[in-house]
């Protein structure tokens, strides 16, 4: 490793012993820890609101964007060594957000000088939080079929329609939208992506309560709400379905975003205990937990691949939505194996198995369903015919 | 560690291999050995040789190209692709790892390409080394060999074997030797193996060794073995994901060509959502071979979990691979004119050869704590 690495290491290393508060070291990773921000947060101890701003200030939430929004400017190399110290010293991530995965590399990559300098440097200090509004009602795997409505005013839109399943819309500040502003046009070639503050009068979300008993997404109203047109729309006027694939295609390859290997990461069998102890004398849940660890290793191993690959410039393309499939489906058997090692105790919620197990069910649904993820493998990919 | 991406170099050389095989060794090249009773084609070897393919992990001052254990992985893709049967793994990367690690003056003549070796382990349907009860009678300074060695890979065709024998009692009592076949008591049955290669039952009777013979160190057989197996299993696994890779461009060909209900049967969505599914898998399991590779060439003792993990994947990928082939090729896929059932027959060998599915996965689950 070149020494310019190894310094780096070293010094992120000291910042990170003499920065990270020891009350959250080594703390597991859950709703009750993680650091969303915005306007509506609530810091859950004053350890997690020095860590989010001492990070901010060295530019650690967002290690790869631009250091003149709040980025840390660093390459992938020095992302690596960062995750790897942070993971080696126990640090929580010190900011989570829509902002940070989704409409950051957007605005980065087709905004404005003006929306990226108005916007980028609140999702780094943690100061805006986000939510998507993709989906809606008769909208969900044919995503191109939006039907929210902007209406072009003069010097506003007009926007009236229902979004759901976006997360945490009862908690973000603003929303970035698929809205039709085209009816005229083919389906793909109408839409733009909108971004609107949520505190807009004729905004209103609605909690939907999932089997896990937890509420994380809404339903999200609009009526008759008025969006000044400055800087409201992301990239080309009724081109936002570009934009979406382009996240979406960027969502699917960071999925995991682990530094892959095979030493990273809870093992299995940290996750499920002793299989003696538990599953001893069942032979048939056994091999499904070697058998899915097999699977799992090798699935880390293709992240870091893919990952090898769009940096050496080969590009991943549409072969990304076989991450999204594979992963989400290892997740789910992954779960279930949890579930049937602990046996009945993992039936009181009590125990916190059944909820991650009953989310899990989401995971290949959301974000472009299982099927509709083959479907862009076998059309894009293998280029099977269509008649 | 170098990425899980082909290299500038790795790239030429795969690009190379596949110019070269396309042309002297497709699968229709099979075909005409099988058809032949020949287990692999001497001339096709002694020209691999001369690219150096014979002395991919042999140093340079053995007269070996030097090229690591992923490079020999590429020749082994590139080989399952055609189904390019040659004693490629046996003698290049099985013997050749093994005595480059002991220290060997025949390294040059394997570099060559004139020394076949074969290695003798298996005593039982199932690859478990450390039960090998093949007896080493000590006698004098040397040792007589005796027992039934079966699966052995090349055994009619090797000029000498690697045996693992007992010599003692438990895993610090197993020697590996290295004996000429042609040693009086050594007798080898050519076996009628449904892939048409070279696997043979040995039969040892007194078979008079060494000390000079003895790889490593006396008791130490496992510890002489370990990196030739390894280097074999992961070379296995990256064949057998190139012949997985053969098989579905096969496959993928057929679903865009056939017509039935006057549609393209590459249209359905039933198939499709299966191809989509094994290209999954496909690519999941290039990763662990790719990986595989580059563990050996730069963390050699810490290979035993990225090697068990390639060959546990592209033994079961290969499986699903074969399967789908031959159930979406339909009738034709069952012919014996049609070439999809001859990597049917090599996955299924592939499989068992080295270790099993369960085998590896066993490794991979007692290495995660599992």
């Amino acid at each position: 490793m070149p020494d310019r690495l190894e310094d780096f290491r070293k010094e992120i290393a000291e910042w990170i012993a003499e920065n990270l508060p020891d009350a959250l070291r080594g703390q597991p990773r859950n709703e009750d820890t993680i650091c969303w921000g915005g306007r509506k947060w609530e810091f859950r101890s004053q350890a997690q609101k020095d860590w989010l701003e001492r990070c901010h200030a060295r530019g650690l939430t967002c290690p790869r964007w631009p250091v003149e929004y709040g980025g840390g400017g660093l390459s992938r190399n020095e992302e690596k060594i960062l995750r790897d110290e942070m993971d080696r010293a126990g640090a929580p991530s010190p900011l989570d957000s829509f902002g940070i995965w989704m409409l950051g590399p957007a605005l980065l990559q087709f905004g404005t000088p003006e929306q990226k300098a108005e916007h980028l440097p609140e999702i780094t200090a943690g100061r805006i939080r986000w939510c998507q509004g993709y989906s809606e009602p008769g909208a969900g795997s044919d995503l191109a079929n939006v039907q929210t409505r902007a209406e072009d005013m003069g010097d506003h839109w007009l926007v009236n329609g229902q979004k759901i399943w976006t997360s945490y819309a009862d908690k973000a500040d603003k929303i970035f939208a698929l809205v039709r502003t085209d009816r005229d046009a083919p389906k793909h070639l109408g839409i733009s992506f909108m971004l609107i503050d949520m505190e807009t009068p004729g905004v209103s979300t609605r909690p939907i309560r999932l089997i896990s008993g937890a509420s994380p997404f809404c339903e999200t109203f609009f009526d008759n709400v008025k969006v000044p047109k400055e800087g409201a729309i992301v990239g080309e006027m009724n081109r936002g379905w570009d934009v979406a694939k382009y996240l979406l295609t960027h969502e699917r390859e960071m999925i995991g975003g682990g530094s892959g290997g095979l030493t990273s990461g809870a093992t299995l069998s940290e996750m499920i205990g002793d299989m003696d102890m538990v599953a001893g004398a069942d032979p048939v849940i056994r091999a499904q937990a070697m058998e899915l660890e097999v699977d799992s290793l090798a699935f880390c191993l293709t992240m870091e691949r893919y990952k090898d690959m769009a940096e050496s410039g080969a590009g991943v393309g549409h072969a990304s939505a076989m991450l999204k499939y594979y992963g989400t489906e290892l997740n789910k058997r992954r779960q279930e194996i949890i579930m049937s090692t602990r046996g009945s105790e993992a039936l009181d919620w009590g125990e916190g198995l059944a909820a991650p197990w009953l989310r899990s069910k989401a995971n290949s649904i959301e974000g472009g369903t299982s099927e509709v993820m083959l479907d862009i493998v076998s059309k894009r990919v293998l280029e099977l015919p269509s008649k | 560690m170098e990425r899980l991406v082909d290299t500038e170099d790795e790239g030429m050389l795969r690009d190379a291999a596949r110019g070269f095989l396309d042309e002297n060794a497709p699968v229709s090249a099979f075909r005409t050995n099988r058809d032949a009773g020949r287990a692999f084609d001497p001339g096709l070897w002694r020209e691999m040789a001369q690219m150096g393919w014979a002395g991919v992990l042999i140093g340079e001052d053995h007269g070996g190209a030097d090229m690591g254990h992923r490079a020999a992985g590429i020749l082994a893709e590139e080989m399952g692709r055609t189904l390019a049967a040659s004693p490629f793994l046996s003698s290049a990367v099985i013997a050749a790892s093994t005595m480059r690690v002991a220290g060997s003056d025949r390294l040059s003549q394997i570099a060559e390409g004139t020394a076949l070796y074969a290695l003798a382990v298996d005593e039982g349907p199932k690859h478990a080394p450390d039960l090998t009860a093949m007896e080493a009678r000590p006698e004098g300074n040397g040792f007589r060999l005796s027992g039934r060695k079966v699966f052995v890979a090349d055994g009619a065709s090797a000029d000498r074997v690697l045996v693992l024998a007992r010599s003692g009692e438990g895993e610090e009592g197993l020697t590996l030797f290295d004996i000429d076949t042609a040693r009086a008591g050594l007798a080898h049955t050519a076996a009628d193996s449904i892939d048409a290669r070279d696997f043979a039952t040995l039969d040892f009777e007194n078979v008079e060794a060494t000390g000079e013979d003895v790889v490593g160190e006396v008791g130490g057989g496992l510890a002489a073995l370990a990196p030739g197996l390894r280097a074999g299993q992961a070379a296995l696994a990256a064949e057998l994901s190139g012949l997985t890779a053969g098989i579905s461009a096969m496959t993928l060909g057929y679903l865009k060509e056939r017509k039935q209900f006057d549609r393209t049967i590459g249209s359905f969505q039933a198939l499709q959502h299966r191809a989509a599914h094994l290209f999954a898998e496909i690519e999941v399991t290039a990763s662990a071979v790719a990986h595989a590779g580059r563990v050996l060439d730069h963390e050699p003792e810490r290979a035993q979990l990225a090697v068990s993990l390639a060959k546990a994947r592209a033994t079961q990928t290969a499986k699903l691979a074969v399967m789908e082939g031959v159930q979406m090729h339909g009738g034709i896929g069952m012919t014996d004119d049609y070439d999809a059932g001859f990597f049917m027959k090599r996955a299924r060998v592939g499989a068992e050869w080295l270790g099993d599915y369960g085998h590896h996965a066993a490794i991979v689950a007692a290495m995660r704590g599992l």
